[in-house]
């Protein structure tokens, strides 16, 4: 067993849409939120819609840290990367991430500032040594799935007494923004939002366990259930919400047993909260400020808090007025409703958080689904 | 960006340190995050770090019930 491709079994699936459509209730909707963009992608990859009785709907949550990214704190990297003794190491996946006016770390690179793509945290701390009369500034961003890689790097940075390095922290937490997207004061201006339940993410949770959502099924009131990413566990995901839904029932599932307990990685855990603490609150593109949703280094760690040590100043940056991504993102609307899908906002020259990564909602409709709504107009 | 592989642990190596397999190719990885590693156990990859270790005997459970679950609309319709 390698634990990838028995989970994409097509027999399989077409058995378990079977199941989903003689236990569906076709006078009732069903509206469920995956909260990652590991599973969006999921979905549009392998056409999971296309097996779904229509009045079962997937809506494309939040989750993809790239993508909620706030603009500033993107223009705030590369003018660290501009001065000339720093060497900024990032993820690939910020490269292209807009920050304003167009601007983005891989044009900033383009033109001269020493930004270097790493796989792990662990190549950061190996520049650092390699470079001992330079910066190394590392930018940190991620859910709990990629912060615990950089607690141990901090940790690592410390045992090898590198003075030459630090962190640009942009870590922060799924809980919270699971909330906001029910309660926050800007439900009111992009009206009710209706989610039946929610599928919970797959990697975060090996780390946290399920226990962090009982709060949330037993307070709102919805059912949770943690899915991995294969396609097989999306499909038995879903056919869980769905009798939890039928049985009135709001429990926290795991799906993803092979790999999520209910306590999640204790070592893991520690390490970060021996490192980070919670900021009171962070910014996140599409949402707007969530309280406590973000991590900063402690104050004990703060020699390896970049924004400590370069006196970083914040910087803030409207999102495009036309952008829907706050509705997108909690399901009031979809990609196709918002003026700027596909006109001037595509995978190439994103203008808000859902198209910026492919995991995100107007990317995964953009690269997958339009596809989908072409036939569907054809065929009618 | 959460997204991560399976694979499998080869070699144990010095300062919290392994060498895993993905599908026949090779990759040192940090392995600081997981307690009691053995050779030819199966790691959940994410940024060069193991974030958990699998567990077969929950992986055969879940494969056996989703063909249960699979066959269940089949068996109601004959």
């Amino acid at each position: 067993m390698k634990y990838a491709d028995e989970f994409r079994d097509k027999a399989i699936a077409l058995g378990l849409a079977k199941t989903i459509e003689a236990e569906t209730d076709p006078g009732r909707p069903y509206r469920f939120m995956e909260f990652c963009g590991g599973h969006t992608h999921a979905i549009s990859r392998y056409g999971l819609e296309d097996l779904l009785p229509k009045n079962v709907r997937m809506i494309h949550g939040p989750g993809c840290p790239v993508c909620v990214l706030p603009a500033g704190r993107i223009d705030m990297a590369i003018r660290l990367a501009e001065r000339p003794d720093v060497i900024l190491c990032v993820y690939g996946d910020l490269m292209r991430v807009p920050g304003s006016q167009g601007a983005s770390l891989l044009k900033a690179k383009a033109r001269g500032a020493d930004i270097r793509m790493v796989y792990s945290t662990i190549d950061a701390v190996r520049i650092a040594e390699e470079n001992a009369g330079r910066e190394i500034v590392f930018f940190a961003i991620g859910f709990e799935t990629t912060t615990p890689p950089t607690a141990v790097m901090i940790r690592l940075a410390e045992k090898k007494q590198l003075e030459n390095f630090s962190v640009f922290c942009n870590h922060v937490l799924t809980p919270p923004a699971m909330q906001n997207i029910l309660e926050s004061p800007d439900i009111r201006k992009i009206g009710r939002i209706e989610i039946d339940g929610f599928v919970g993410p797959a990697h975060v949770s090996t780390i946290i366990g399920t226990a962090p959502y009982e709060f949330f099924a037993e307070e709102f009131g919805k059912p949770v259930v943690i899915a991995g990413f294969e396609p097989l566990d999306m499909m038995q995901a879903i056919l869980m919400l769905v009798r939890q839904v039928n049985e009135n029932r709001h429990e926290v599932e795991n799906q993803y047993s092979r790999a999520v307990t209910c306590g999640g990685n204790l070592r893991a855990k520690e390490e970060v909260s021996d490192i980070f603490e919670l900021r009171a609150q962070f910014e996140w593109r599409g949402l707007g400020q969530v309280p406590y949703s973000g991590l900063k280094l402690k104050r004990t760690y703060a020699k390896y808090d970049a924004e400590v040590r370069f006196g970083m100043s914040e910087l803030r940056v409207d999102d495009n007025p036309a952008c829907e991504c706050g509705a997108i993102l909690r399901g009031v609307k979809k990609p196709v409703d918002c003026k700027l899908f596909g006109t001037v906002c595509t995978p190439e020259t994103p203008m808000g958080s859902c198209m910026v990564s492919s995991e995100g909602a107007c990317a995964a409709h953009w690269t997958y689904g339009r596809f989908r709504d072409h036939q569907q107009r054809r065929a009618s | 960006m959460c997204l991560a592989i399976p694979a499998e642990v080869t070699k144990i190596l010095p300062d919290e340190m392994a060498i895993v397999s993905i599908d026949g190719v090779s990759k040192e990885i940090s392995v600081a995050l997981i307690e009691d590693l053995a050779v030819g156990d199966y790691v959940i990859v994410h940024v060069g770090y193991a974030l958990t270790k699998i567990d077969p005997d929950e992986a055969r459970r879940t494969l056996e019930l989703l063909r249960e679950l699979s066959a269940e609309a089949q068996g109601a319709a004959s």
